[in-house]
């Protein structure tokens, strides 16, 4: 098998020949396809004696040519005849792309699309609300049904696992804040300021939002993920066949856990918050740790304390919820996991922002400010 | 089994392959040689290592001792592969079609073409890719769909029109027949032989399908005990009184599968008549 693929024209009062030497087999066949597309003229014969090995291309690019000529082919061994029929056989129109669309319209479809989507995912959302809190009402009233260990199990992974990234993201925040407002501070002479300003804001705001964003990202992004490969092998139809409710088996403890765990992170997140701010105070202002948290103490009020405890367990609740929504949207193929996962975390972060807004408002105008 | 060698009719050929993941000895030393233009089938129990063994041969699984020579070059660890001869001379059917989920089947079919021949123009990669679409029994309609809009059975026969692609001296099948209808599968069974007639095809086929195995399989491989036990037409296997394969071939399904082949000979008997 080494000769090139090649074809002479021989000219014959009864019809010109086509002879073709070589392998017609795809490694062999260099430029005879275009050599074959840019031939000009009648041939009635193609003659394949000549050839060494044919193979299916090869014997496309005859079948091709030969229907284009109205030629008839010759010369082919009992094999080659055969693949030769099935090429053959094998020649129907097929669509190879999807249909074409023009950019204005195409824009316009996508932006239509995104709308339409965007809206049935709220609306979604809202069902699955709904449908939480019915699971929450049937374990209220049939207290058996609760899933004690499943629950536990995500407090481990929701709360205590999180322990450490969390600490050490709020300890460095807290560094961050201090650092910067000492120097900004400086510029007023009020140094003494920035412990006001590390207290109330890593409690009132950046405790409870910090820790929101890290568990979408730990755990929100973990419940769509596993959800969704649940739904993707059927474990989830199979849980309905035998009568267990997705949504108190799975969505549930899940969804509980998150509104439990969220106000002990946020609160821990604070006091690490508060301790990284005291550090910096140390060694940058010469505040004294002890006069650091008398300070804290007198210049805090209690309710920024609860207004991050009252946030949490509703972004907890938002997190937990968009995860698992996402998680149950998937249909289809694996792709769809890694699309919805990603969904869950930017629409948990989305809406706790969102939340976060209204909160600061309705605290204020309650004179919680 | 023939001599060991590396003689021309020799594609494949495996000597003391052993494979484990972790505790679990998977093969312990497996010989297994496959001579050119055969099918040879590949049956064992569940868990008894026949992907694995088929990972091992294409270059995907790196044994722990052995060693397995593809068209007389080892492809142990993905070894001289680095040169694509070897790649560009086989094809491979994964168990679930394997089918790249961000491209149109027409386009996965492009796929190795242009990998492999970045000069064939626009208009031939077309149309190959639609000719091998149609040759697989895949509806035309299915040209730029995606794999995640196609069947089960249509996502094996994208698979496998990806597989043919380059048209390929040696085919791995695993499990081609598994989840296809009856009709479906023995038209895959149909196609695999004409394949093989036409093409001079060698093909490398995990099954579990009986039937397959009956109709177009000229040598049948049996692995147990973490080693291939036997192999030969399924006669000989019969003939060699083990346990396992007794079971295997004349349990209720096997019996079925003859009767099957009998009718279906009878039937062309009849027609020659």
């Amino acid at each position: 098998m080494t000769g090139a693929a090649d074809f002479t024209h021989e000219r014959d009062p009864g019809g010109d020949v086509l002879r073709f030497s070589g392998v017609l087999a795809l490694a062999q066949l260099g430029d005879l396809p275009e050599r074959l597309r840019a031939f000009d003229g009648p041939i009635a014969t193609v003659d394949l004696s000549g050839i060494e090995h044919i193979d299916t291309i090869g014997a496309w690019i005859i079948h091709r040519f030969a229907a284009e000529k109205g030629a008839t082919i010759e010369g082919l061994d009992p094999d080659g005849k055969h693949l030769l029929s099935q090429v053959e056989q094998a020649d129907q129109p097929v669509e190879m792309r999807p249909a074409h669309v023009g950019s204005i319209e195409r824009i316009v479809g996508e932006i239509g699309d995104a709308t339409v989507t965007a809206a049935r995912t709220m609306i979604g959302l809202l069902a699955f609300l709904g449908a939480t809190t019915v699971a929450l009402g049937n374990v209220i009233r049939h207290p058996s049904k609760f899933r004690f260990n499943a629950t536990v199990r995500r407090f481990e992974v929701v709360g205590v696992t999180a322990l450490g990234i969390i600490g050490l993201m709020s300890f460095l925040i807290g560094i961050v804040i201090a650092q910067q407002g000492a120097v900004q501070l400086e510029q007023f002479g009020a140094q003494v300021l920035t412990i006001n300003l590390v207290g109330r804001i890593t409690l009132r705001e950046l405790g409870v939002l910090m820790t929101a964003i890290m568990v979408a990202g730990r755990s929100g992004s973990s419940f769509a993920a596993q959800i969704g490969t649940m739904k993707l092998t059927e474990e989830i139809d199979a849980m309905r066949i035998i009568g267990v409710s997705p949504m108190e088996a799975l969505v549930l403890p899940r969804v509980l856990a998150a509104v439990t765990m969220m106000p002990l992170l946020g609160f821990y997140s604070a006091l690490v918050g508060i301790m990284g701010g005291g550090v910096m105070c140390w060694a940058l202002l010469d505040i004294p740790p002890i006069t650091y948290v008398q300070r804290i103490r007198e210049v805090v009020p209690i309710t920024d304390v609860w207004v991050g405890l009252i946030k949490a367990p509703v972004f907890g609740a938002i997190i937990a919820m968009a995860g698992c929504f996402q998680g149950m949207q998937v249909e289809g193929d694996a792709e769809q996991v890694g699309t919805r996962t990603t969904a869950a975390v930017v629409q948990a972060i989305f809406l706790v922002i969102v939340l976060d807004a209204f909160f600061a408002v309705f605290f204020s105008s309650v004179g919680w400010g | 089994m023939s001599e060991p060698g590396k003689d021309d009719d020799i594609v494949i050929h495996v000597r003391g392959l052993r494979n484990s993941f972790g505790e679990q000895l998977v093969h312990e030393n497996l010989d297994l040689d496959v001579r050119r233009g055969e099918i040879i089938g590949v049956v064992g129990g569940s868990g008894t290592g026949k992907s694995v063994l088929m990972r091992s041969i294409i270059g995907l699984q790196t044994p722990d001792a052995g060693e397995v020579e593809v068209f007389g070059e080892s492809t142990v660890g993905g070894g001289d592969m680095e040169s694509d001869s070897i790649r560009r001379r086989w094809g491979v059917l994964f168990q679930g079609g394997a089918l790249f989920s961000t491209l149109t089947v027409a386009e996965n079919v492009q796929v190795p073409l242009q990998e492999f021949y970045p000069n064939l123009d626009r208009t031939l990669l077309d149309e190959i890719a639609a000719y091998k679409v149609v040759m697989t029994g895949l509806p035309p309609e299915a040209g730029p769909k995606y794999p995640a809009e196609l069947s089960g059975g249509m996502k094996k026969r994208a698979g496998l029109a990806r597989a043919l692609a380059l048209d390929p001296e040696l085919l791995f099948l695993d499990e081609p027949t598994a989840g296809l209808d009856p009709i479906g599968a023995a038209a895959f069974d149909e196609l695999t032989k004409s394949l093989q007639k036409t093409l001079g095809l060698t093909v490398f086929l995990i099954t579990h399908d009986l039937d397959t195995l009956y109709a177009i399989c000229d040598r049948v491989a049996v692995l147990a005990d973490r080693k291939v036990i036997a192999v030969g037409t399924i006669d000989e296997l019969i003939a060699l009184d083990h346990p396992w394969i007794e079971e295997y071939f004349k349990g209720p399904r096997g019996r079925a599968a003859i009767a099957t082949l009998d009718r279906a000979e009878a039937k062309l008997a009849g027609a020659s008549d």
